[in-house]
């Protein structure tokens, strides 16, 4: 647990992880970021938040409608 | 022979800490050290090899620091919004609270949504853990845990449980029955044992393993039935407040986030952090994947939220504004990615466009800050929860 170690080796747990590190795999980020765009661009047109739902479908329709008690 | 007098062949300046005082002159595996007693005593009580110190280890990790720092530089030719300038901008939003969910006694810490899109949990300050169906806003369940503080609850993939934990140090699971009569309290396992609180909790991809987050540093992966520690995750250097799980149903990787202003991310099987970024200037509060699974966005106190392409190893966008002074709780993307709903200290809940960079649109509605937001699995509405004792609902 963190809070049990010293500060050493605290410091040499992450001097390993980053000497680990430097050497993962790295891509560009153009090309991640373009992905990115075209997988936002793909699902957007049918995001519930962005194009609103209409009030048929809408489960949360505002109660507007009263109900009659007889 | 005489017991004090050590003997001193050389006098000089010492290898390690540079003063002039008799030196004695040792071997290690064969290299022969050259130290003044003092810095011999030091190196033998920490166990430490040669030449390092406090010092030289905090230098060295300031410098591999710097190396991964460049590394990363190297591959950052353009930044998200910049490839999404030809992307249209989002019209007005109409999001307005549908629903307020009013029945906790204290502030609401957490909230999950289950997989059916009606049902939600939610647990307080209290003790108190609530089911609620959002449609009608009936409340199908409630449980009184026995500590103060429930920080994290869950809802199983097969919405047949819920699991709950926070100044306990414990996560117990409940399983839901439909009989209304029945004590779900009598039914309580204690799935998870750390040292410290709960801060996070969340079911893998099936009903038996739950992966915890914890005030003690560390996160673990337990199995429900048993309640058995299968793997622990150590890396953080302080409290962990937030982790999500990679959306994928192969995945087996997850983020944490923590006081140490860190986000790692880690493989679930061999316990390892893969990667880690520091970029906040200030606790990560929360943290949240992609839907894609490429990314995740974290949230923290000083008042940014950010977002992390995992593939290019590097922060790609920063969602701040000089009139955002407060510290953000909470983030969750909108079903398509496009949005991201983050809650802030100050009440309120800035939607921002991921790809540009932009806010979009304010919620206001709560009346104390938000501990909790998010979007329900179908994406048709999000779940704000507050210290104002309330959750809202906005569609």
């Amino acid at each position: 647990m963190a809070r049990d170690m010293t500060d050493k080796e605290i410091l040499k747990m992450e001097l390993a992880q980053l000497k680990k590190e430097v050497d993962t795999p790295r891509t560009p980020v153009n090309a991640n970021c373009a992905e990115t765009v075209a997988y936002v661009e793909e699902l957007s047109p049918n995001d519930p938040l962005i194009k609103g739902v209409s009030d048929e479908k809408n489960p949360y329709k505002g109660d507007k409608g009263g109900c009659i008690i007889t | 022979m005489c017991d004090q007098t050590f003997v001193a062949a050389t006098f000089g300046p010492c290898e390690s800490c540079g003063n002039a005082s008799p030196l004695m002159n040792i071997y290690i595996k064969t290299d022969p050290i050259n130290y003044c007693s003092f810095c011999v005593e030091m190196m033998a009580c920490e166990g430490l090899q040669r030449g390092e110190t406090l010092a030289t280890l905090k230098t060295e990790s300031q410098s591999l620091k710097k190396r991964l720092d460049e590394e990363r530089n190297k591959l950052n030719d353009v930044e998200l919004h910049q490839v999404a300038e030809k992307v249209e901008v989002l019209g007005a939003l109409s999001i307005k609270t549908k629903r307020v969910l009013k029945g906790h006694g204290n502030k609401v810490l957490c909230m999950d949504w289950c997989k059916d899109k009606r049902r939600l949990v939610s647990s307080s300050q209290d003790g108190k853990v609530i089911v609620w169906d959002a449609f009608t806003l009936n409340k199908e369940h409630g449980v009184t845990l026995p500590c103060t503080w429930v920080m994290a609850c869950a809802y199983a993939p097969s919405g047949c449980a819920v699991a709950c934990g926070g100044l306990d140090n414990k996560c117990s699971v409940f399983p839901l029955s439909l009989d209304k009569n029945e004590n779900l309290s009598a039914k309580k396992k204690s799935v998870a044992m750390h040292t410290n609180y709960l801060s996070g909790c969340t079911f893998t991809n099936s009903d038996m393993q739950i992966l915890t987050s914890s005030g003690d540093g560390t996160c673990a992966l337990w199995d429900v039935e048993s309640g058995q520690l299968l793997q622990s995750f150590h890396g953080h250097t302080a409290d962990v407040l937030s982790l999500d799980l990679a959306p994928s149903e192969t995945g087996n990787t997850f983020v944490s986030g923590g006081c140490d202003k860190k986000a790692n991310v880690w493989d679930m099987r061999s316990g390892q952090n893969i990667q880690s970024f520091e970029n906040h200037e200030s606790d990560i509060n929360c943290v949240k994947y992609y839907p894609s699974g490429d990314a995740f966005a974290s949230a923290s106190d000083d008042a940014t939220c950010r977002f992390y392409d995992l593939r290019a190893d590097r922060e790609v966008a920063v969602y701040q504004k000089d009139s955002v002074i407060f510290g953000a709780s909470s983030v969750d993307f909108s079903m398509s990615g496009r949005l991201l709903f983050a809650g802030y200290n100050d009440y309120t809940i800035n939607v921002w466009d991921v790809l540009k960079g932009s806010r979009v649109s304010i919620l206001y509605g709560h009346e104390n800050r938000i501990s909790r937001v998010r979007v329900s699995p179908d994406g048709t509405a999000l779940c704000s929860a507050s210290w104002d004792n309330t959750l809202r609902i906005w569609a």
